[in-house]
């Protein structure tokens, strides 16, 4: 047997005089780091398995445990970090391609902490959301301006265009069923109509138990079409095309076969324990024009009723291609920057593909202003809005909404070991193991996600009252209310703000 | 060095007084002065301004373009394009006296002028946009040109200064109109520059305005896709081209306007009966670029008419009264003592509520 180059990631640290041995820890861990060693009477580890996500130090009734980085450090140098060094040990030995979940973690900029918000002194009043009404409440969907009368002269309250409705502007970002669990969805679903706003069933298709939250449902058609039917659609409040994904532009989704329960395989439509690969386009859409088909084609299927979202990743010409998007019929388009989660995606693509999305939205933002074309589409911006803040700055460079994705899964647990391709979430969030979903009480959950967006949807009202702002509209696209710090003329430009100081 | 107005933003307070008669009768530009003079501690000498309707009965048929040119290259530059676009019926320096609080004026002409029929059908626009169109132009694209009034049977005069010395230096004692509008400014630093005073206007319509918009760059790049430039990137220019954009071209009526700009909370549209909620709710969806958030009190100057308004919060003073056929609006009651001392029914009109004062029969008959 050769040996194996790669050592474990973390340490396990024990507190064996703390440890009372109840194998707690052993229990909880899918991974099978714990394990009692009856010959020596204690606990002892396998910290190879380890993927620190804080299950057994969060359960532990004693405090015993501290998981940490691996203090074994390879020889150091800049070009070649410990952590490629890892991976190409691991390609050799399987040969394939490197797998990772959740959002890029690589140290590239974050805009969103580069940008600072306006606060009114003297010549304007500040307000106070405790005291004085403020609004948050957005309408999302394509606006006329056409106004029409009747024969009494009276103007004709008809938008034209289906409008979603959201009480709060921040929605929950797609996750299907089989990346997340059922508990997942339907703590997203409860929450989502609870708040009036909406979550998005992924590409993984609808549970049945589920179609009585369609009011608050956006139903995704993705290039694999798993789950898509008439019924499928008819249960959503609107309906988005996924053309791609921020943390894997250019590619399709990815589900791992050991996602596929029997009742995964019943919603998506797919045999039991197959990978679901979602193809890198959609088979009918191969330019612009066949994307409008699409468009047209749902629209037709659902009789105008329904909003349809056009969901892209930030890309380079991502400005180009939401002009495009914006006049081919889409009602709202979302852009997904390439922090954005999954629950599954070739490392490569997710560390090194797409842009950020704070200057892919102001680039869209701009250019549809520039064509005069803003009011054809809502934009929604995803990947990642990680704060109230970051909604704050979104909304002053031009969103009409944010999604949430990591963010929502952080309110029901999620410790961010960004390990959900390996199926074993001991939170019971992106697993479909029976008794690790169990972990996660929908009861319980949804009320946390209620909690995590009236916590931000208050903070965002006295960030604008701040700014003596008292309704989300006079807030977008609002850049004046923005100024970077330590941002070049160039960033500064895309972005549309001055520099802090000017 | 400093930046001009324009290339920089300046937020300002400020004073505003307003009064129509709906009799059509026509008041000196001296009762305006006298209004707002009392209200001189909310100017600070870096701006004022009036704008007089019914002023030129004998060109009512011609816009009148009211013109302040830095340079006399600039105003040959600025009448060649206009002899291009317009036949120039009167064109005259526009009569001042010298006021020793006013100085550093710039080249101040008017002119009477009819669009030329052949360029007009040219461009595809009807006449009011087409004449807005031009004026824009100027404004954007000549240098040390700006076209502050160009409205029919209307003018704006305005510069930097305390408002009564403004009117002064403008001998308004000697103009007559049904309505006026006046604005004191208290800008919070010197722009130095004259176009920058108000009342801003575009056409017919002209605008006072006492507040800090906390929209408004939300509202200027809304504005901005439908053919407009904020050259000024002043609330009042802002706020007059919304107000022409819906009034003008959306053809909605000054009291839907105020649904739009200054719209009832959702709270609020939910109480109303459904028939009128759904309205309501329409205008906010549909226009959610313009609303205004922030203080604001304007006084919107049109053809035969006044509105006041307020901001949804009420967040700046303005009072209404009346007297006779007189209607009266200013930032503080003395305005309105100080020219009508009995005046009636004075009130404080809630955040949103639009006040409208227009030329009944008569008045029309007299004036239009």
């Amino acid at each position: 047997m050769s040996v194996n180059y790669i050592p474990a990631v973390f340490e396990v640290l024990r507190d064996t005089d703390r440890c009372i041995k109840c194998r707690a820890c052993e229990r909880q861990c899918a991974n099978e780091v714990h394990y009692f060693d009856e010959d020596f009477d204690k606990m002892q580890v396998i910290e190879a398995q380890c993927v620190d996500c804080q299950r057994c130090v969060t359960i532990c009734p004693t405090s015993a445990l501290k998981i940490r980085k691996n203090q074994n450090e390879f020889r150091e140098g800049a070009n070649y970090p410990q952590k490629l060094i890892i991976e190409n040990y691991l390609q050799a030995q399987t040969g394939a391609v490197l797998l990772s979940s959740m959002g890029n973690p690589v140290d590239l900029p974050v805009y969103w902490d580069k940008i600072l918000i306006n606060a009114s002194q003297v010549t304007n009043p500040s307000i106070d959301p405790l005291r004085e009404p403020m609004e948050t409440k957005v309408y999302l969907g394509k606006k006329s301006l056409d106004i029409k009368r009747g024969d009494d002269g009276e103007i004709i309250p008809d938008t034209e265009y289906p409008q979603l409705e959201l009480d709060v502007p921040i929605m929950f970002s797609a996750m299907s069923y089989g990346s997340i669990s059922y508990n997942a969805h339907e703590s997203l679903a409860r929450a989502a109509t609870q708040l009036g706003t909406f979550y998005n069933t992924g590409e993984g298709g609808l549970h049945k138990d589920f179609y009585k939250y369609g009011p608050n449902t956006i139903v995704q058609v993705a290039s694999g079409r798993f789950g898509v039917s008439k019924q499928y659609l008819d249960q959503g409040a609107a309906i988005e095309i996924k053309m791609g994904q921020g943390a894997k532009p250019g590619i399709g989704g990815h589900l791992p076969g050991k996602k596929v329960n029997a009742d995964v395989s019943q919603t998506r439509m797919i045999p039991m324990g197959t990978d679901a690969i979602s193809p890198a386009p959609h088979h009918d859409i191969y330019s612009i024009e066949d994307l409008r088909q699409l468009i047209f084609s749902l629209k037709e299927a659902t009789e105008y009723k329904k909003p349809v979202m056009v969901k892209i990743a930030a890309v380079h010409n991502v400005a180009a291609i939401a002009s495009g998007i914006a006049r081919s019929g889409a009602d709202i388009l979302v852009l997904d920057g390439f922090r954005g989660g999954t629950g599954a995606a070739p490392t490569r693509i997710r560390d090194n593909v797409g842009i950020p999305i704070e200057l892919a939205l102001a680039a869209v933002d701009q250019r549809l202003r520039d064509e005069h074309i803003r009011n054809e589409v809502s934009v929604v911006v995803a990947g990642s809005v990680r704060s109230s803040a970051d909604c704050v700055k979104a909304f002053a460079l031009g969103a009409d909404a944010c999604y949430i994705g990591t963010a929502a899964l952080l309110a029901i647990g999620c410790h961010l070991c960004r390990s959900c391709h390996g199926a074993k979430c001991n939170w019971g969030i992106a697993t479909q193991r029976a008794d690790l979903v169990r972990r996660l009480n929908p009861d319980f959950a949804y009320k946390r996600l209620v909690n995590l967006v009236h916590a931000w949807d208050h903070e965002i009202k006295e960030m604008m009252g701040g700014m003596g702002i008292n309704s989300i509209e006079s807030l977008k696209g609002n850049r004046l209310m923005l100024r970077g710090v330590g941002l070049n003329d160039r960033e500064l430009e895309i972005l549309g703000i001055k520099h802090a100081g000017e | 060095m400093q930046k001009k107005e324009g290339e920089i933003r300046i937020p300002s307070g400020c004073a505003i007084t307003g009064f129509i008669s709906r009799n059509g009768n026509r008041i000196s530009g001296g009762d305006a002065i006298k209004s707002i003079e009392v209200m001189h501690d909310r100017s600070n000498g870096l701006g004022g301004g009036f704008a007089g309707y019914g002023i030129y009965p004998e060109y009512k048929d011609q816009y009148a373009f009211h013109i302040f040119y830095e340079s006399s290259e600039a105003k040959d530059y600025t009448e060649k394009y206009l002899d291009r676009h317009f036949d120039i019926i009167n064109l005259s320096k526009i009569p001042t006296k010298q006021v020793k609080e006013i100085t550093k004026e710039p080249l101040i002409w008017r002119y009477f002028v009819n669009p030329l029929p052949t360029r007009v059908a040219a461009s595809q626009l009807d006449e009011e946009e087409y004449v807005a169109q031009c004026v824009l132009k100027i404004n954007k694209d000549h240098k040390d040109s700006f076209v502050f009034s160009s409205g029919k049977n209307m003018g704006v005069f305005k510069a930097v200064g305390f408002p009564e010395d403004v009117g002064r230096f403008y001998r308004l004692d000697e103009y007559a109109g049904y309505s006026w509008t006046v604005h004191g400014r208290y800008p919070t630093n010197t722009p130095g520059w004259w176009g920058g005073a108000h009342p801003f206007a575009l056409l017919d319509y002209s605008i006072v305005h006492n507040g800090e918009i906390s929209s408004y760059d939300a509202n200027r790049r809304f504005i901005e896709m439908f053919g407009y430039q904020c050259t000024l990137q002043t609330d009042t220019e802002v706020i007059t081209y919304i107000i022409d954009f819906l009034n003008r071209k959306k053809k909605l009526t000054l009291s839907e306007i105020a649904e739009v700009i200054a719209a009832p909370f959702w709270t609020t549209i939910e109480r109303r009966e459904p028939k009128e909620c759904e309205r309501l709710k329409y205008l906010r969806n549909v226009f959610a670029g313009m609303l205004i958030t922030g203080p604001f009190s304007i006084i919107l100057g049109y053809k035969g008419g006044l509105m006041a308004l307020n901001d949804r919060l009420k967040l700046r003073s303005m009072v209404v009264g009346e007297k006779d056929d007189m209607f009266y609006i200013a930032s503080e009651e003395c305005a309105i003592r100080a020219i009508c001392k009995d005046a009636e029914d004075i009130r404080a009109p809630r955040g949103g509520e639009a006040v409208i004062a227009e030329l009944n029969e008569e008045g029309r008959r007299k004036c239009l």
